[in-house]
């Protein structure tokens, strides 16, 4: 569908950047060659922001010292080493992006840092880092100057020297931020930008993926620090470490619109040109009120940014729906890497699984055996551990103790993404889609990360044969704000099986649903067996748990309570107990009372 | 470091002391921060340009023969009305916490590029009665600004504490805080109340600003220069908590001049935002 765009696109980019190496050749006047370097300076800067805090949504407010760290490592391999300016810029790349990633490998370990105080702790390491530097002899607190560094011979002039390698730089920038877009890596970051913790458990590895985008985003502004130093020849502290710089690129990039790749630069290029108009007419300060007036109409008129309004506004009379490009009558749904065959083996073994909460003991060491091929179900009052056991498993908690064993391979206490590369997938009761990805992408998602797909669109490819196994074919673009409860069920469905997983762990996926619904959900969960899945199956509705179980077990205060078939084990009086109370345990089995619990 | 000679015990108190004068306008600064940020959900970057506003306001009325103190009856007013209206559009467009930043940051540069062509960029100082007056305890020089500041600070942080402890009103506030709808469920008109709170975390801005503009030097670009100090005495001590900025601003006010008068004046925004980095990194929940 886009991929002749997709094509094209880096070709476009280089094609421009040519193109626009020869505008000093027209030989302008220099303060034309300044006026293009600044923009392509703020280019490189706020597309190089968007690629970690866009993208994912982490906003950063450190860029000042990302480039600052940039721009100090170039003036002082300069000004004290006599490095080659061009010589400097690599380094400059290098030393921001080791200050990035050592900050973003204590920050992003902490869970609770997002959003606000994401912001402000890059901010007060900006001001720490200035304060820093200021302090020590690498600016020493009067500034260092570079007045007597030649500028290289690159250009005719030294201002379209500036430009040029501003223009090499937001080439090679616009060109990296595509490339991120477009691949499995940027569909990762998107992800963790809509939920991290249900990213994490499609397979994302956040973290090493939040680090590689600090670490890109960060050498990039190095490199246009490492520029500007000589740009400005006197660079001091007060200048760089600020608030500015941050808060100018966010500008930009929300004006622009931070979704898409090229929203920062088309932000960049109006901010700028719209500052230096008002200061070639000398109202410098009505320029700054006029960039805080557009600051808040933008945010208050146009909050996606100019690129998605535009988008919206030229948008072409939609295509062929995909789904009804592909007839459903096919379906070729492939069987899992272990067939069915097989079964009766212990696909997974928990034992003495224990997980406290300061103190809150959720689960008291529990065993349970999961058989490959088997739809086990799991039952038990609120606040048995049920839930527990599934987050536990599926590694969004790490165990307190005990050990997890699949396919012979310890789990217990692994990264949520690497259990879901090895063969465990799960829903959430209620359901959590990337809220800006369309439901083929949702899907697509967890068949790059879960499945262990390259291509994204190969991922989509085999994405769409998930929704139609599920019955979603026909609503493959629309947003997951647009399904009903019902359907963004069967999208938690779809994603799960999406990563080819030999045990699939639901949670709830019956609860809330209408009778009839409920009939089409069970249809749906035998056929994901039948396709070589072994399921758990965490429920409430005991006719669902009748009709589809092979085996229950029964988990109560955090303990196995009992196992065994699912009629024999609801009659015995230590699980009548457990749902009703010992009073009235004899009145009626189980059975009735959890249906009626929870009609 | 060797390099350095432990200063006199008098000077010592003496940077303590003023640290804790300092520390107080850090609260008093915090104190609409937190409440806007913790009760309403809205981080008020604004809120600086509020109060340097105020200050210049005062220094002009100043220059007309009003004192200082005087003219809080016509700011605390004025800048309720311009706290609720900005409250008022925000919640039109229903920003959300992040954009809220966003948004007040253009309106700080409005109100700074206004400072910057009424007043000029140049530095200005309040001449006022309270300016030239300083009394000594003991060893210790007490100056009367100062002291007007930490009275306002102390005295307003526990009014507020206790209006957010005692009174329906308080409750209904930190209840509509916790949860919005459910607030409004049980009866709380959330909209009077957050327009109520805007209005005063702004009068709050004025009273700050007049304390600002009886002890230090005013410019437009010092604006910023308190944001990131103001930002962690908020977070230190914790969002919407009335007591929590005075408490934490005294904190960094003290551990502040302590440093400079142990190394130098330079390094005195290291102790705050290490101090900031320290406890998001330590106990984000905190901050949350």
């Amino acid at each position: 569908m886009k991929s002749g765009i997709v094509k094209r696109t880096p070709w476009m980019i280089v094609a421009a950047g040519a193109a626009l190496a020869f505008v000093p050749k027209l030989g302008l006047p220099a303060f034309y060659d300044s006026l293009l370097y600044l923009m392509l300076h703020w280019i490189v800067l706020a597309t190089s922001w968007n690629i970690l805090s866009g993208y994912t949504g982490y906003f950063s407010f450190g860029h000042g010292a990302f480039f600052g760290a940039g721009l100090y490592t170039t003036s002082t391999l300069l000004a004290r080493y006599e490095w080659p300016f061009l010589w400097t810029l690599p380094v400059a790349a290098l030393v921001a992006a080791v200050l990035g990633v050592g900050l973003g490998a204590v920050v992003f370990r902490v869970k609770g840092v997002r959003g606000e105080l994401f912001a402000l702790l890059t901010l007060a390491i900006t001001f720490v880092i200035g304060t820093i530097v200021v302090n020590t002899p690498l600016d020493g607190g009067q500034g260092v100057s570079l007045s007597a560094v030649p500028v290289p011979a690159i250009g005719p002039t030294q201002s379209s020297t500036f430009y040029l390698l501003a223009l090499a730089a937001a080439t090679l920038t616009m060109l990296i931020a595509w490339g991120i877009y477009v691949s499995k890596f940027g569909a990762g970051l998107f992800a963790i930008h809509d939920d991290e913790d249900a990213a994490e458990v499609m397979g994302v590895p956040t973290y090493r993926y939040k680090l590689m985008a600090l670490a890109v985003s960060c050498a990039l502004a190095g490199v246009a620090g490492g520029i500007h130093a000589l740009f400005l020849s006197y660079v001091t502290v007060g200048e760089v470490f600020t608030i500015t710089v941050p808060l100018t690129v966010v500008l930009m990039s929300v004006l622009g619109g931070s979704r898409h790749w090229a929203g920062p630069a088309i932000g960049a290029v109006a901010i700028t040109a719209l500052l230096y108009s008002f200061t070639a007419a000398n109202h410098a300060v009505a320029g700054k009120a006029m960039v805080g007036v557009i600051l808040i109409a933008a945010i208050l008129f146009m909050p996606d940014g100019i690129l998605s309004r535009l988008q919206a506004l030229f948008r072409r009379a939609p295509k062929l729906v995909p789904g009804a490009a592909h007839p459903p009558s096919q379906l070729t749904v492939p069987s899992a890497a272990i067939a069915p065959a097989a079964s009766g083996d212990v696909l997974l073994r928990v034992r003495g699984l224990h997980k406290s909460f300061r103190g809150v003991r959720a689960l008291a060491g529990v065993d349970v055996d999961v058989r490959r091929g088997e739809i086990l179900g799991l039952l038990g009052p609120n606040g048995s551990g049920k839930s527990t056991f599934i987050n536990v498993v599926s590694g969004h908690y790490v165990p307190t103790g005990g050990e997890i064993v699949f396919e012979g391979r310890g789990l217990a206490g692994h990264a949520a993404h690497r259990i879901a590369a090895a063969g465990i997938a799960r829903t959430y009761q209620i359901p959590r889609p990337f809220a800006h990805m369309s439901v083929l992408d949702n899907v697509a998602l967890a068949t790059m990360f879960g499945g262990a797909v390259n291509d994204p669109t190969d991922a989509r490819r085999r994405a769409m044969t998930w929704l139609e196994f599920t019955g979603l074919h026909g609503k493959a673009q629309a947003r997951p704000d647009d399904l009903n409860l019902h359907q963004r069920k069967f999208l938690e469905l779809a994603r799960a099986l999406a990563s080819r997983p030999r045990l699939v762990l639901l949670d709830e996926v019956l609860c809330g649903l209408t009778p009839s619904e409920i009939d089409d959900a069970v249809a749906l969960i035998r056929r994901i067996r039948d396709q070589g899945s072994t399921i758990v199956f965490v429920e409430h509705v005991m006719r669902a748990v009748m009709a589809l179980t092979d085996r229950v077990v029964v988990f109560n205060h955090g303990e196995l309570l009992a196992e065994g078939g699912v009629n024999e084990v609801m009659q015995r009086p230590e699980v009548m107990t457990a749902y009703l109370g010992k009073a009235h345990a004899p009145v009626a089995t189980a059975l009735h009372a959890v249906e009626r619990a929870h009609a | 470091m060797s390099g350095f000679a432990l200063p006199s015990a008098t000077l010592l108190s003496q940077s303590v002391l003023s640290g804790i004068f300092v520390g107080a306008l850090y609260g008093l600064l915090g104190l609409g921060l937190s409440l806007s940020w913790g009760l309403l959900r809205l981080i008020n970057l604004a809120h600086f340009a509020f109060a340097f506003l105020a200050a210049y306001l005062c220094y002009q009325m100043a220059t007309l023969g009003v004192d200082p103190l005087l003219s809080l009856a016509v700011l605390v007013p004025a800048f309720f009305a311009i706290g609720a209206m900005l409250h008022w559009l925000m919640a039109r467009f229903a920003v959300t916490p992040f954009n809220s930043l966003l948004l007040t940051f253009g309106l700080t540069g409005i109100i700074e590029a206004i400072i910057q062509t009424i007043w000029t960029a140049d530095f200005r100082k309040l001449e006022s009665v309270y300016g030239e007056h300083k009394f000594k305890i003991g060893v210790l020089y007490v100056p009367v600004p100062e002291l007007i500041t930490l009275v306002f600070a102390v005295g307003l942080s526990f009014a507020v504490w206790a209006v957010l402890r005692y009174t329906d009103l308080g409750k209904a506030m930190r209840a509509a805080a916790e949860d919005g709808p459910i607030a409004c469920a049980f009866g709380v008109n959330q909209r009077r109340n957050s327009l109520l709170l805007a209005g005063t975390c702004a009068a709050l801005a004025s009273i700050a600003g007049v304390c600002l503009a009886l002890s230090f030097t005013l410019a437009p670009s010092q604006i910023y220069a308190w944001v990131g100090v103001v930002f962690a005495a908020v977070m230190l001590g914790g969002l919407g908590r009335a007591l929590g900025p005075l408490v934490a601003g005294t904190l960094i006010g003290v551990s502040e001049a302590i440093t400079m008068a142990v190394t130098a004046p330079s390094w005195a925004p290291i102790v705050s935002f290490t101090l900031l980095i320290v406890i998001l990194v330590l106990r984000p929940g905190r901050a949350a």
